[in-house]
């Protein structure tokens, strides 16, 4: 063989080993993606199915498709053979937004002075006041769930949209607090330092300076804890009346005396998701762009 | 009226349980118009001395004026004070235009002023092709100019510069030393900068002070650190190839004086004793260190000092040549080209008593001489 016949043999050779590492990264990829967003599509395709359909054995992706589980869930009437039922679920997602957004903006102005003094001031039990926050992450909500029903009992707290947000801090401030904290320490703090030689306070110099700079980070701790914030169940469920659960404590209603409405769950789920979906992808071109320009480091 | 003085400044981080003292009775003051070179190797204490001045920095002791006004206590923004950071600290979302003319647009000065200030600053400093770009997109280099640009566009009452020009390359450096010095100078501005460069302390400033573990080891013009060194400390650390240190035993009065080597199982021994025509200090018997430049030791085949050449190394315009006189070994430079000698070669060499200088043996202090002056 000559040597141009080996060449040949051999880039045949590399090209085919490469042409099945892409394959196989391809297949791998595939697989990862079906099983992280098979659940959501079919959760998708059930919110347009009925009761029945969905209940059918073998389960099928043939139906006749329906709008009647989000025309319920908008008009507010539920038909079970039991008869109909009131669904307050449009009212649990304005609760939901109103709870989260609060939460995290609650959070944010508490936080993010707050992890800006962590990451650039040493102070008298500094490390262990942020050590302590953390630590609130790591306690079951059950612990504390029973003794905080009780005194907010007894504080008249109970059943307050204010006093939901409060507890939901315990959620959402250690992870603003943290991750901003990271992002702060990253700047330069020589380039605040230019800006107040220039002629500024430190208040000016946190707002014009610190803050722009971190906020990838404060946009990504601020999706981070509305999701979380979002998902909670446990605290509302128990410190709050019907009139302001969230969505999570709300689908509980479709669990009904005449069986599992899962049709509504369905719907209910599609429209609880959507808003946390496109918020994400809203915020995702932020963080991106914040990233991009490339200079967060001095 | 002093630009610039501190007064027995110190400074403690507390890390831990630790107490780390970082600068250490630091007093020195600067007159109108002088460019002060902090000199020092890493962890000296120097960038910490210029970021008090600054006022991020707060003192644990002592005080700082500017113009006569204590400025110790005011926050940096009313100390008049302009900065060159050694990491740039340049304002990413600004343009480099934008980011040299910050402080003049924040003054409120008309737009046509501060456009004609940013590009003379800018031809001063060779960054004018690149005013328009994001400081993200500029090389090291340029970014340090434009930091470098950015301080002295303010003509501050007092300017500091830290490692301002570590990231140029050497035929640049020169030129921008040369340009900054000038500029300095045409606006009468004080400044105080950082380096751990010798030849960058000595070309661009006027005075320098010499740190070493937070202290102030001596402040003074080259010539004074060069010919009359405080202590052991800067006699090693100025000049290059540094000064010849040995240790020497001592008679009473300092009539003789035996330069001690190292033997073999690391113990002293004479190499030879020094006449120094009564040059030497009043000293009392015993053991002293002794120092001299190479360049004032001079190379003599009738020397009683007697060692072996063990490297000659020709520079292009000096020779320096390394002598073991027995277990001590000197560098002897010396102007003209020794090319005659040779590794292993028979040498005399002779120290001239107006170019030695004492320390004292226990602290590493220079000795006055008898005569009441230093060597020159």
């Amino acid at each position: 063989m000559n040597s141009p016949a080996i060449m040949q043999t051999v880039f045949d050779k590399t090209r085919i080993a490469d042409l099945l590492t892409t394959a196989g990264y391809a297949l791998a990829l595939t697989a990862v993606v079906l099983f992280f967003l098979f659940p959501i599509f079919w959760v998708l395709l059930m919110s347009f199915q009925t009761n029945a359909d969905i209940l059918r054995t073998p389960p099928s992706l043939f139906f006749s498709p329906t709008l009647s589980n989000y025309a319920a869930i908008f008009a507010g009437k539920m038909e079970t053979s039991t008869g109909t039922q009131d669904i307050t679920f449009l009212r649990n997602l304005g609760n939901s937004a109103l709870l989260s957004s609060l939460s995290v903006l609650l959070a944010l102005a508490l936080g993010v002075p707050a992890a800006y003094a962590f990451a650039r001031y040493q102070f008298r039990l500094g490390e262990d006041i942020a050590f302590t926050l953390l630590s609130f992450r790591f306690a079951p909500p059950l612990l504390v769930l029973l003794p905080m029903a009780l005194y907010f009992g007894q504080l008249g707290l109970n059943d307050s949209y204010w006093s939901l947000v409060w507890v939901y801090q315990l959620i959402v401030l250690p992870l603003v607090l943290w991750i901003i904290r990271g992002y702060f320490e990253d700047i330069n703090p020589d380039i605040e330092h230019a800006y107040r030689l220039d002629g500024n306070g430190w208040g000016a110099t946190f707002l014009k300076i610190a803050i722009p700079l971190a906020r990838p980070g404060i946009a990504a701790a601020a999706l981070l804890a509305f999701i979380f914030a979002w998902n909670n169940f446990i605290f509302a469920l128990v410190l709050a009346s019907a009139a302001k659960q969230p969505v999570t404590v709300g689908a509980l209603l479709f669990v009904t005396g005449s069986g599992i409405q899962y049709g509504y769950i369905a719907a209910a789920t599609v429209l609880s998701v959507a808003p946390i979906l496109a918020l994400a992808l809203f915020l995702q071109r932020h963080l991106v762009e914040g990233l991009s320009l490339g200079a967060v480091k001095g | 009226m002093a630009a610039l003085e501190l007064r027995a400044v110190s400074k403690t981080y507390r890390v831990g349980d630790r107490e780390i003292l970082a600068v250490d009775d630091l007093s020195l003051s600067a007159g109108d118009g002088e460019i002060i070179g902090l000199l020092g190797s890493s962890g000296c204490g120097k960038t910490t001395t210029l970021r008090a001045i600054a006022g991020f920095v707060q003192l644990t002791a002592g005080r700082i004026a500017i113009d006569g006004n204590d400025i110790h206590n005011l926050p940096p923004a009313r100390r008049g004070v302009a900065m060159a950071f050694e990491g740039y600290a340049l304002y990413p979302p600004l343009r480099i235009r934008e980011n040299i003319g910050f402080s003049l647009l924040r003054e409120r000065r008309p737009g046509g002023e501060i456009r004609r200030a940013v590009r003379e600053i800018a031809a001063l400093l060779d960054i004018e092709d690149i005013l328009d770009h994001y400081p993200a997109f500029a090389s090291a280099g340029q970014q340090q100019r434009t930091s470098l640009a950015r301080a002295l566009i303010r003509r501050a009452p007092l300017t500091l510069l830290d490692e301002p020009m570590s990231q140029l390359d050497p035929q640049l450096r020169a030129q921008v030393r040369t340009r900054v010095k000038e500029y300095l100078a045409a606006h009468r501005l004080s400044a105080v900068f950082v380096t751990h460069d010798q030849n960058e302390a000595i070309s661009l400033a006027d005075r320098i002070a010499v740190m070493e573990q937070g202290r102030l080891q001596q402040f003074g013009t080259v010539g004074e650190l060069k010919n009359r060194p405080n202590n052991l400390f800067v006699a090693g650390f100025i000049g290059e190839p540094p000064m010849n240190l040995m240790a020497a035993e001592v008679e009473a009065g300092g009539a003789r004086v035996k330069l001690l080597g190292e033997t073999d199982n690391r113990a002293a021994a004479a190499v030879g004793e020094l006449r120094l025509n009564g040059a030497a200090p009043a000293l009392d018997a015993g053991r002293a260190h002794i120092g001299i430049r190479p360049h004032q030791v001079v190379l003599a085949d009738d020397a009683p000092l007697r060692g072996r050449v063990i490297s000659n190394q020709w520079l292009g315009d000096q020779s320096h040549v390394l002598v073991d006189l027995g277990g001590l070994r000197i560098v002897v430079v010396s102007a003209g080209r020794v090319r005659d000698l040779r590794k292993g070669e028979n040498i005399g060499v002779n120290f001239p008593p107006d170019a030695v200088i004492f320390f004292s043996a226990k602290d590493g202090t220079a000795l006055p001489r008898a005569g009441g002056h230093g060597g020159e």
